[in-house]
């Protein structure tokens, strides 16, 4: 039977639509808005935006998640890429590493950022960004892995034996055939990886120290200190960007062979 | 062909899986190819071809025995030190280069100047008349196209042999055979010894300077195309290549065969007991009743344009293809009883 045709499919369709996007549209909409109070419209502007870009603490923040997001992204692409190479040809245990790399996917985010604060007070690490770049790293490498992994299953190993064939060591196969047809999955791992990153609250938040606040741990404080059009100005900015990323990641991960 | 080979497999045996499982696909085979032979490797699917084809490129390890090309040994070397290139069965172009790139890689990899590739590259790109072609990627190109750049990049290093997985079996039938004329061509311009892996006997036959028969991971019989066709020493091979008639015989003493109800024929067969004897279709003649080897009846004819294929039922039920080239006598009756002669010089005694 097809499912198109079960009555009111289209309504409840909207319905859950709207459900989803409402609160961003309403987000997005009040950041053009001139009124100091977040929840009352007068007119159209873009005062909001141009004051966020003149705020020196947004500034730092934005700073602060850009050398977090790529440093975390670069880490996890690179374990996720070797963790992906050596599982890649009937490696006999993957499910087993394939699970604890995943494991951040599935464990309660606020217990692994706990045990991450106790463990790094325990050991005397510098809460900070350095502390936040290797807990960063960590949950980001399911993001990078899973295109990465997938763009390696649907590459024939028929071009890694040809270049084999034609004088190329392990090596020059590596650099010469395997990376540049694995690059779109690398590169839409990485995106995903630095968007996951970016987006991060919970454990930045744990692991924060002075003068390394993130824009999502900016915003949570200056919530606090009331709701501004300015804070929908900033996160329509981070959704925008997370959008583009996910999508361009989305993009390269389709990219034909 | 030289006296020296060019490859030599010596006792190789390899199986996939461990313990229980594990399936023995190459089973004590050992070849001798020569300097400049077009060799061919033909048998049903799974028979092991590709998997022997692997362990002389080097992606396989054998198990057991050893692999020998221009007279080294390279049992254990890794396939980028071993003087072999590959035409994949799917080709295995690099998607990201283009046709030159794709044709130069070896070059670049044995550390040729850029000069020097330049003109090999060109050279091997009109061999295959690809040079027009140089610029495009793998994608742009027909799958007959494909197959000639597959070929050019395997022969521009120049290797001592060349291996070719059923290279011809993704195109269509009249380019195939056009690809056919132009590989056995090519062969003898290069000079190199080709190695070459079919599972279709028309191919191998027209192809080849010798040719192997597999079956179920060993070589049945290895010989001249005329060999294999008209002197087949297994019943597999009889059946595998071309028509032909099988009928079963008992081996007399005295050179004599018994061949069902009381027909004895005089053959020298140097065996006892239960034989099987082999005929093609155009080996045997049609006789007045009474006057051949024994009778039959004819089921039906078919005009082939060249020559008339006759079905006969035989006298212990069975049935026999006869191939009749002079299409001009006048036509026989469905039913009609008619004479069979069986030349002894056209008849085989197989192993079982
Ligand atoms: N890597 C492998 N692991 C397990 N079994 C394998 C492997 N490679 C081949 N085999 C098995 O070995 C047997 C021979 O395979 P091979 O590819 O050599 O056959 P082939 O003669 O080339 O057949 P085809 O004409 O279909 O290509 C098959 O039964 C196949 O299933
Ligand atoms: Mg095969």
């Amino acid at each position: 039977m097809n499912i198109r045709r079960f009555p009111m499919t289209r309504e409840v369709s909207l319905l859950v639509l709207a459900y989803l996007y409402v609160p961003v549209l309403v987000l997005v909409v009040y950041s053009f808005n001139a009124n100091r109070t977040a929840t009352i419209w007068s007119h159209a502007s873009l005062d909001w935006y141009g004051r966020i870009l003149t705020n020196p603490s947004i500034q730092a923040a934005t700073v602060n998640s850009l050398i977090l997001a790529f440093a975390a992204a670069i880490g996890a692409t690179t374990f996720a890429l070797l963790a992906a190479l050596a599982t890649s040809r009937a490696f006999p245990r993957r499910g087993a590493v394939e699970a604890v790399l995943n494991m951040p996917l599935i464990l309660p985010e606020i217990v692994v950022a706990v045990a991450t604060l106790m463990l790094f007070v325990a050991l005397g690490v510098q809460l900070g960004l350095g502390a936040m770049i290797l807990a960063h790293t960590a949950f980001c490498i399911p993001f990078a892995y899973l295109p990465i992994r997938a763009r390696l299953e649907g590459m024939s190993r028929s071009y890694e034996e040809a270049a084999q064939d034609l004088y190329a060591n392990r090596f020059r196969t590596f650099r010469r055939v395997t990376l540049p047809l694995l690059w779109p999955g690398i590169l839409a791992g990485f995106t995903l990886a630095f968007v996951t990153s970016l987006d991060d609250f919970l454990t930045s938040f744990f692991l924060s120290g002075p003068g390394t606040t993130t824009l999502p741990v900016y915003i949570f404080s200056a919530i606090r200190a009331g709701i501004t059009p300015e804070i929908n100005a900033i996160s329509t900015v981070m959704l925008v960007i997370s959008v583009l990323l996910v999508s361009l990641s989305f993009f390269l991960s389709r990219l034909r062979r | 062909m030289s006296g020296s080979s060019a490859v030599s497999i010596r006792n190789i045996s390899k199986s996939f899986g461990r313990g229980a499982s594990a399936v023995r696909v190459l089973d004590d085979v050992s070849v001798e190819i020569g300097e400049r032979e077009f060799f061919t490797l033909l048998g049903p699917s799974g028979c092991g071809k590709t998997t022997l084809l692997r362990l002389i490129a080097g992606f396989e390890l054998a198990d057991r025995g050893v692999i020998a090309i221009g007279g080294q040994d390279l049992t254990q070397t890794p396939p980028f030190r071993r003087p072999v290139n590959t035409v994949f069965q799917s080709y295995a172009l690099f998607p990201h280069l283009t046709v030159e790139q794709n044709v130069g890689f070896a070059l670049e990899e044995q550390g040729m100047a850029r000069d020097k590739i330049r003109s090999r590259v060109g050279e091997a790109l009109e061999m295959v008349r690809m040079h027009s072609f140089a610029r495009r990627r793998p994608s742009e190109l027909s799958g007959g196209q494909q197959q000639r750049v597959a070929l050019a990049r395997a022969l521009a290093p120049r290797p001592q042999v060349l291996l070719l997985d059923e290279p011809l079996s993704a195109l269509d039938l009249k380019l195939r055979k056009e690809m056919q004329i132009e590989l056995k061509q090519l062969q003898a311009e290069a000079g190199i010894t080709f190695l070459f892996v079919t599972h279709d006997q028309e191919e191998a036959l027209t192809l080849s300077d010798r040719v192997a028969v597999m079956q179920g991971g060993h070589i049945l019989q290895m010989g001249p195309p005329r060999e294999i066709y008209e002197a087949p020493t297994h019943r597999f091979v009889a059946d595998f290549i071309g028509d032909i008639n099988l009928l079963e015989a008992e081996a007399l003493p005295g050179d004599q065969l018994r061949i069902g109800q009381g027909v004895t024929l005089p053959m020298a067969h140097g065996k006892a007991g239960a034989v099987t004897l082999a005929i093609r279709p155009e080996r045997a003649r049609l006789t007045a009743p009474g006057a051949g080897t024994l009778d039959a009846t004819l089921i039906h004819s078919a005009y082939l344009g060249t020559a008339l294929l006759h079905k006969l039922e035989l006298p212990g039920g069975g049935t026999f293809l006869l191939r009749q080239s002079e299409v001009a006598q006048t036509p026989l009756e469905s039913g009609s009883r008619v004479g069979l002669a069986l030349p002894a010089d056209a008849l085989r005694v197989l192993d079982q």
